[in-house]
């Protein structure tokens, strides 16, 4: 086994949720893996609304997603989480001695008392345009991601999208590809404008082509591309030579391998209880948007709340011969030693 | 108001729009599958809908937000909106709107 890691609990999900129960945690010595697909912590608050003003976090009068996200990963650091990021929690299994092996699909195995689950919405995916046959292409011509910016030296690329990833990734292949085709609805932008000022000129000099519209079919043999039939914004349709297509259409949330965790699912929430936030599967808690119980609101103060919870619960299975203290972080100074402020 | 809302599958449903809500929230509570996986935020596009040709130009304007938040929708077309951003009212009687490909 390559990447294997034995701890206490491993958290699936670093959205605020997941963050905030590294703390919780922590307080009762607990360490904490976290697994998420995205490349940083901060799940919808990041994702969906960095710059988006929060108003109603005790204590916190105005916050963006980002901030707090800043915020959260600051008062964790204390407890030295480890995160795998870009990685897909995709396998869960109970072992002999009664604690749980969770893989992910980079190969990651991490092995602990507790999980818990705290998958938001679920993992985010990159957003598929619905072009007919599109899947057949995705292994070998049709990529979301740039992985190795190499692969597409001297390939006919079409790039579909207007935000910043469409328009980054038009100006960091234009010099190594034989043709780049941006496409796109409007002819207008939602990326900086720098970026959008530099695809301008690239266009009027004839190193790229920019067209508004979008991708209406994709053509080729065994998954590999050959060409692909744009539209215009009056409906005129054309094909051209192409090699790779590169949606960048942003992000949705699928629930993902978690449907496959044997857990039981009510309209792909995970039921707990309201004392210990534990699913119906000792050991396995669920918190935050991902879980459901009467009076369930999706609110990151009732996600926190949670966490805590689940954390009293889950100290129990990880350490069950140890007595369990209630302290307060203002006058513990177990607990200053802990946060490292004593 | 009546609603007319068309699935993925062509299905035609008539549904009861609320003055002062939403499109978005009228097709959810219908059970349409319609993700808004924001809430109606105008933060994720996954509440896009095509807007019947005739009704179109009788809605009040999509906001710059709401333009700018098409863009990471999958499958635009002229007549595209987020139905988040659609409040029903009085004058919008019989609007027809169709759930934009997943
Ligand atoms: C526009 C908008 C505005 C909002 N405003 C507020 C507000 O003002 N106040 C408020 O309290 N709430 C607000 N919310 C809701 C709040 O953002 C959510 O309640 C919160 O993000 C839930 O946190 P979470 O950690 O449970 O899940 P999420 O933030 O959804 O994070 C879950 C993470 O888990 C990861 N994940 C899931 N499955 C896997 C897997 N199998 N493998 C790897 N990773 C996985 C995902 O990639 C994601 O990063 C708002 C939401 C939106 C969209
Ligand atoms: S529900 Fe998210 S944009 Fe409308």
């Amino acid at each position: 086994m390559s990447n294997q890691v034995e701890t206490d609990a491993i958290i699936i999900g670093a959205g605020p949720i997941g963050l905030f129960a590294v703390f919780e945690l922590g307080l009762l010595d607990l360490e904490a893996h976290l697994v998420d697909i995205l490349d940083r912590p901060g799940g919808q608050c990041t994702e969906l609304y960095p710059e988006k003003p929060i108003y109603d976090i005790p204590g916190l009068p105005f916050v963006t997603g980002q901030g707090l996200t800043d915020r959260l990963t600051e008062q964790i650091k204390p407890f030295k989480p480890t995160f795998h990021f870009n990685q897909m929690a995709s396998g869960l299994q109970r072992q002999p001695d009664g604690r749980w092996r969770l893989s992910t699909d980079a190969g990651t195995e991490i092995i602990a008392h507790v999980v818990v689950i705290a998958a938001g919405g679920g993992s985010f995916v990159p957003k598929r345009p619905p072009v007919q046959g599109i899947e057949a292409f995705e292994s070998r011509s049709v990529h979301y991601a740039v992985r190795r910016m190499e692969d597409f030296r001297g390939k006919n690329i079409v790039i579909a999208g207007g935000g910043d990833s469409a328009l980054d990734w038009t100006l960091n292949l234009a010099p190594i590809a034989n043709s780049l085709t941006l496409v796109h609805h409007r002819d207008g932008f939602r990326a900086a404008q720098h970026s959008v000022n530099q695809m301008r000129e690239l266009a009027a000099a004839g190193r790229i082509t920019f067209h508004v519209g979008g991708v209406k079919a994709l053509h080729g043999l065994d998954g590999v591309l050959e060409r692909v039939t744009l539209a215009g914004g009056d409906r005129k349709e054309w094909t051209i030579v192409a090699d790779a297509f590169l949606p960048f259409f942003g992000l949705t949330m699928k629930l993902g391998p978690i449907a496959d965790f044997g857990l039981n699912l009510h309209e792909n929430l995970i039921p707990v209880d309201t004392a210990r936030f534990e699913t119906q599967t000792p050991g396995i808690f669920a918190i935050g948007d991902i879980n459901t119980y009467p009076g369930k609101l999706k609110l990151m103060l009732s996600g926190f709340h949670e966490a805590a919870l689940m954390a009293q619960a889950a100290f129990r299975v990880a350490r069950p011969d140890e007595p369990l203290r209630f302290l307060y972080t203002t006058s513990s100074p177990s607990l200053q030693k802990k946060l490292g402020v004593a | 108001m009546k609603i007319i809302a068309i699935d993925r599958e062509g299905a035609e449903h008539s549904l009861e729009g609320r003055d002062g809500w939403t499109v978005m929230e009228i097709l959810r509570n219908a059970g349409l599958p319609i993700e808004a996986e924001c809430g109606g935020a105008c933060a994720c596009a996954t509440c896009h809908v095509y807007v019947d040709e005739a009704w179109f130009d009788r809605l009040p304007p999509r906001s710059e937000f709401e333009t700018e938040m098409l863009d990471m929708a999958t499958a635009y077309e002229p007549n595209s909106r987020l139905s988040c951003q659609i409040t029903c009212a009085a004058g919008l009687d019989g609007l027809r709107v169709t759930i934009a490909p997943e």
